[in-house]
């Protein structure tokens, strides 16, 4: 079993651990900004695509890699945009007569 | 800065973006400091994809900016849909996320191969079937919820049995290809296989199942970029995509527990199915209908209103008309609230993103055990496109397809009040004996136009 895997494995247990005790906390009330927002924060293999496409190695991986980038940077912008569009929405009785 | 400088600066990025992601998940407890944690997320992706751009691995740039640029032009019009598509946004994401995981354990696999290393091919093995199976599974769950596909679930006999065989069949090519990495034919079959499973998943499942599946795909596609994170000892994609998929999970277990349904029934069950024994048994049996003047007067005269709205209301867009309504009956004094359950929209929170949009403040949106307790002192439960969720039989008829699903219980409330377009049986083709108590009035039309005409007698009369 490689080191790599060991560490991996450890940082993976710990995330999740600790994924679920926040998810846990977070209001019902916005589980669907929490879906979208997971989604663009997930949308981190844009750097794993970015460094695929930008060796160059094979004709195929950079192409691989180039629609990986395309379609991770989408998720990544179109997570954040509706996650903020939707929060935005979310008022108190006060803060909504006063708008 | 030496070249193994630069590298541990964006290490350090990673590390900075970890924190990030966390800190962005642990503000949307509430939606005070929910706009705090975006902001962060943002701030911690800008960050590692810009400390990216400059690993000194990567040597070539134009075409890498060019797809960027397409990326944006895709995602800015995918951020900006109505509220009412963001569960298919939501699925469409879910397969874009997975395309891409897969695709870079794909690219990574061809680099490597034909010589690669067993735990190595195990792991790309893994985490491209995944990948592969939720992009399909995805593309169908987004088909079903913009309706170009049947939303009914597509089921024949002996089906799970042929749906396990072809994923068995995905995970012997991976161990074929563990034990003989050489033979790299075999890897194109298994992505292919993966695919065909994904498409197999959710075709069956559909209707009121769809906020499950949504959610099992969000699990899979955050644990598909965490394997791909362990195939290139990425610990920042282990640590996003651990936290994805933890979410995606628990999602899954509150649907599934909203509907009193374990997962494997929900993967297995087809529900949603016509129940056609409960659909031909169905009676005449007399309903009080009534107008919307009598509506206005009960609900003028009420202290306590509690609105149960369903995906029906959205379908109708009755939300900016309901909004008016909880205007004008606060107005007079009647406090209004509404009853929200989980599975009451598309997704998981669908509905309270659907009020908040018509700008009805979300202290007022309460949560199914919430409201309850206090359904007995209420006067008037106004359901408004929603069926199955307020169907008293889940308490009662142990012989009924959702008995023991939690239910709003509507029907404790002094009067209840349903508007509905006929009395056609619900999405799960269930029968509602809610419709035929004492204290039930029905109020036959679309949802918009009987809320518009209770809202003008409102305002008329007084």
């Amino acid at each position: 079993m490689p080191a790599d895997f060991i560490s991996s494995l450890f940082v993976f247990i710990l995330s999740a651990f600790l994924g679920i005790e926040l998810i846990k906390r977070v209001s019902p009330l916005l589980h669907t900004p929490l879906m979208s927002l997971t989604n663009a924060l997930d949308a981190i293999v844009l750097v794993a695509a970015i460094i695929i496409a930008g060796r160059h190695e094979t004709r195929l991986s950079t192409i691989l890699g180039l629609i990986a980038v395309a379609a991770s940077f989408s998720n990544m912008v179109g997570g954040f945009v509706i996650t903020d569009r939707m929060l935005g929405m979310f008022k108190t009785g006060k803060a909504a007569k006063k708008s | 800065m030496t070249p193994a400088d630069l590298q541990q600066l964006i290490d350090v990025t990673y590390i900075t973006a970890a924190i990030g992601f966390i800190l962005a998940i642990k503000w949307l407890s509430s939606p005070v400091s929910a706009m705090r944690g975006v902001l962060v997320g943002e701030i911690a992706s800008a960050i590692a994809v810009t400390a990216t751009l400059f690993d000194p691995q990567v040597t070539h740039y134009k075409w890498i900016i060019i797809t960027l640029i397409i990326g944006a032009a895709v995602g800015v019009p995918l951020g900006l849909v109505k509220m009412t598509a963001v569960p298919q946004r939501t699925a469409l994401s879910h397969a874009f996320g997975a395309l891409s995981a897969a695709l870079i354990g794909i690219a990574e696999y061809y680099v490597v191969a034909p010589n690669v290393p067993k735990f190595q091919m195990a792991e790309i093995g893994l985490e491209v079937i995944i990948g592969s199976l939720t992009f399909t599974g995805s593309i169908i769950a987004a088909g079903k919820l913009q309706e170009w596909l049947p939303q009914r679930p597509i089921t024949y006999k002996g089906q799970n049995y042929v749906s396990l065989t072809v994923l068995g069949a995905a995970l012997a090519l991976m161990v074929a290809l563990v034990i003989h990495p050489e033979i790299t034919y075999l890897f194109p079959a298994m992505i292919g296989v993966a695919l065909i499973f994904g498409i197999m998943l959710v075709t069956p499942i559909g209707g009121a199942d769809m906020p499950t599946v949504i959610s099992l795909l969000n699990s899979y596609a955050g644990f598909s970029a965490a394997l791909l994170g362990f195939v290139l000892s990425n610990k920042v994609l282990i640590v996003a995509g651990a936290l994805d998929g933890a979410s995606g999970f628990i999602l899954s277990v509150i649907m599934c527990k909203a509907m009193n349904r374990s997962f494997t029934n929900v993967l297995f069950g087809a529900f949603g199915q016509v129940q056609p024994k409960v659909a031909g048994a169905k009676e005449e049996r007399p309903v009080k209908s009534a107008s919307p003047e009598d509506a206005a007067a009960i609900l003028a005269a009420a202290n306590k209103v509690v609105i149960v709205p369903g995906y029906g209301m959205a379908v109708a867009q009755a939300q900016h008309k309901v909004r008016e309504l909880y205007d004008i009956l606060t107005k007079k004094g009647i406090d209004v609230r509404f009853g929200i359950h989980p599975v009451a929209g598309r997704m998981p929170g669908h509905m309270n993103v659907l009020l908040a949009e018509a700008d009805i403040p979300y202290d007022k949106m309460m949560e199914m055990d919430a409201i309850n307790g206090d359904l007995p002192q209420t006067d008037v439960a106004l359901v408004i496109g929603a069926n199955d969720v307020t169907n008293p039989a889940a308490r009662t008829d142990q012989s009924s397809p959702i008995y023991g699903m939690p239910i709003i219980d509507v029907d404790k409330a002094r009067t209840v009040m349903v508007i509905k377009r006929s009395m056609a049986a619900g999405f799960a083709g269930i029968d509602n004996p809610l419709y035929y108590l004492d204290n039930t009035m029905m109020l036959f039309g679309d949802a918009k136009k009987f809320v518009s005409e209770i809202v003008r007698e409102l305002s008329g009369g007084h």
